[in-house]
């Protein structure tokens, strides 16, 4: 489904990414771990098409798709999904609207006809008891007034709607509390089929009790350095990100 | 240079005044004191520090013909009707037009007339031109000298009309004109009413100078609802004047949306002159092409424990220019008073120009005042987010842009209204 292969990466000259390669298949579950400031959001973003970060070397494909030619709207009508680490808060724009708009602008992109209200407001329905959100939140302005719980639960609630075929979570567990990593974790296992795959973007293994991995990757200083099973999050944990380094000699 | 074309302008409309003023409404003294204090005020020209944002000399030059009636047709005014159940008064280059207005007077406490026949009123006479100062400012002097026409409303002590009252001032002529529409709308103890004032061209295919001032009285415990509602073409050139004195405990809300036209230029003065009064002004502007949109806001804390809000957006687009001034005056008297303004702008062109200047004067020790002014673009991260999610960067653009108007939008308390101006806004974004 996703193919990365020797991908460089920079912002404003300095060179973050320095070498990727990743393969991910639909149905499989993969974990990216690193330490601050190995480049795991660096990742996410050049993934997502954000515009600052420039890709110098290598490419990524996307069920058959040059990725990085795709505007990030177009992207998202590809199937991927990024579930943000800092969701923004957009007073004035309504939650449902703007995810109506989203999904009819998809579906034109897919040659599809528009939703019928009464089937999207059954899907709003539906979705939103999947993270537990407050039915007035959804309602309410894009994130605004929202707890770090409320907005993750969002993200995925988003996602839920949206039905991405690649969703990469970007440190989807930061600032959450124990109930609600639970929640959005629970979430997320819900919506996993043998058709889409999952990225989890994490620095802590707290959020892979949760969302069991099939893959995991450690992302230092740009590159992927061990790649392995689950176990390898806990050998992490337990060593701490120290013996990576001792081992890489870095 | 500057002088002599300055004087030709303030003379052709001093000779403008010399050869109708016979043919005038009311009170003649007061229009020749007017018109004396015109000529020593002046059209104000660039180094004018109130006008120094707007070309009035500009706007002014060329010949200007009086204002002369023309008819409109009943397909053309319903296409102007906003709301369903309103009282809907006309007003056509500068003149009452009884033909038009279906209204009959036979809601108990309110009386609506034609300005120029209320001279013998006795409502009219103690509140016309008392607080619109003929020598504060050229545009209310050439009004008050000129003043041909326009809406005389009197709300009665305790009386509540549900029904909101419309008055569309509508411009229209072949030939380049200047006309001087006047509104007094006096709202007696415990009265309430909501009027919606709105501004539009109507075959206008020459350039149409309307000079229009309202004087609101809002007397103690009255609650006043206003709503302006500018969309001239690019022939339209507006100067409007809102003078509001407040009393005791009355509430008065107005909400300035100006939508198009070449030229605008609103004045809004609001005196607090009593204890325990609550003001709401909000506004929104959408400038394009070469408008220039100039808001002058003044509100004048006398009196103690007062709060005034105000809140002023705008979205300037291509080559336009947007100006806020929002002056808060608290007095020595006027401890305890909360004054609250806010200012915040959208420049979505290199060639659009921003001029934004709160001007606070305090002279009052126990108070709570602030305000605020921003100017940026639209945010980088959260269109990305709407990108993100699958919305073009159009669709992403419109709906920020929709979201920032809608702050002062979802203060129109009026379905229809609130439905009308949106759409207008979508439309608009589009």
């Amino acid at each position: 489904m996703l193919s990365i292969k020797n991908l460089h990466a920079s912002i404003d000259g300095k060179e973050i990414l320095k070498g990727i390669n990743l393969e991910i298949k639909a149905g499989e579950v993969h974990a990216i771990m690193g330490p601050n400031g190995s480049g795991k959001s660096t990742l996410s973003s050049v993934l997502a098409g954000r515009e600052e970060y420039e890709v110098t070397e290598g490419s990524v494909t996307f069920n058959g798709k040059d990725l990085l030619e795709l505007a990030p709207e177009d992207r998202a009508r590809e199937g991927v999904f990024l579930a943000f680490q800092y969701p923004v808060e957009i007073p004035g724009v309504s939650n449902i609207n703007f995810l109506k708009t989203a999904i009819n602008e998809i579906r034109a992109y897919r040659g599809e006809t528009p939703m019928e209200a009464k089937d999207f407001l059954a899907m709003v329905k539906e979705k939103q008891k999947l993270v537990e959100l407050d039915g007035k939140l959804a309602n309410r302005s894009v994130n605004e007034g929202f707890s770090g719980g409320e907005k993750k639960r969002n993200e995925i609630f988003q996602m839920a709607m949206l039905q991405p075929k690649l969703a990469i979570l970007d440190e989807t567990d930061s600032g959450l509390d124990i109930d609600a990593l639970r929640i959005v974790a629970g979430g997320v296992n819900k919506l996993k089929t043998k058709e889409n795959a999952t990225v989890v973007i994490t620095h802590y293994q707290r959020l892979l009790d949760y969302i069991v991995p099939d893959f995991v990757h450690i992302l230092y200083n740009g590159k992927i350095v061990r790649s392995g099973g689950k176990e390898l999050a806990l050998e992490l944990e337990e060593k701490g990100y120290d013996f990576i380094k001792a081992e890489i000699g870095a | 240079m500057e002088t002599i074309i300055k004087n030709t302008i303030t003379d052709k409309l001093i000779a403008g005044f010399t050869a109708s003023k016979n043919t005038l409404f009311g009170d003649g003294i007061l229009r020749e004191q007017a018109m004396e204090s015109f000529s020593k005020l002046g059209v104000p020209g660039r180094k004018s520090e109130e006008y120094k944002y707007v070309n009035m000399e500009q706007a002014l030059k060329g010949d200007l013909a009086a204002a002369s009636p023309k008819p409109i047709s009943e397909g053309q005014l319903n296409s102007l009707k906003v709301i369903g159940n309103a009282i809907v008064l006309v007003i056509i280059n500068g003149r009452f037009s009884a033909e038009h207005t279906k209204f009959n007077n036979n809601i108990k406490g309110l009386q609506v007339m034609d300005i120029a026949e209320a001279s013998g009123n006795a409502v009219f006479q103690k509140h016309y031109a008392k607080y619109a100062d003929i020598n504060s400012d050229p545009f209310v002097a050439l009004n008050t000298a000129m003043a041909t026409g326009g809406v005389f409303m009197h709300v009665e002590k305790g009386t509540v009309i549900e029904r909101p009252v419309h008055i569309i001032h509508i411009s229209s002529s072949s030939e380049s004109m200047i006309i001087h529409p006047r509104n007094l709308i006096v709202l007696e103890e415990n009265a309430q009413a909501t009027v919606i004032e709105s501004f539009v061209t109507v075959d206008a295919s020459a350039k149409v100078f309307s000079n229009a001032l309202t004087e609101l009285f809002i007397d103690a415990s009255a609650i006043l609802q206003h709503y302006k509602i500018q969309e001239e073409n690019e022939n339209g050139y507006l100067v409007n004047t809102t003078q509001a004195l407040q009393k005791k405990q009355s509430v008065f809300s107005t909400n300035n949306f100006t939508l198009s036209g070449s030229l605008v230029r609103n004045n809004l003065n609001i005196v607090l002159d009593d204890e325990q009064i609550e003001t709401h002004l909000n506004g929104l502007y959408l400038t394009k092409g070469n408008q220039s949109v100039d808001n002058h806001t003044l509100v004048d804390h006398r009196k103690p424990n007062c709060n005034s809000n105000e809140l002023y957006k705008g979205i300037i687009e291509e080559k336009s220019t947007a100006t806020f001034n929002g002056k808060i005056y608290v007095r020595k008297d006027a401890q305890k008073t909360n004054a609250f303004q806010s200012n915040k702008n959208i420049l979505l062109s290199d060639d659009g120009t921003i001029n934004t200047k709160p001007q606070l004067e305090i002279y009052a020790d126990d108070v709570k005042c602030s305000h605020g002014t921003s100017t940026g673009k639209l945010d980088e991260d959260k269109i990305f987010y709407l990108r993100a999610r699958g919305l073009s960067e159009a669709s992403a653009k419109k709906l920020l842009m929709h979201a920032f108007a809608s702050e002062v939008v979802e203060h129109i308390k009026i379905d229809e209204l609130r439905d009308y101006v949106e759409a207008k806004i979508t439309a608009r974004f589009a």
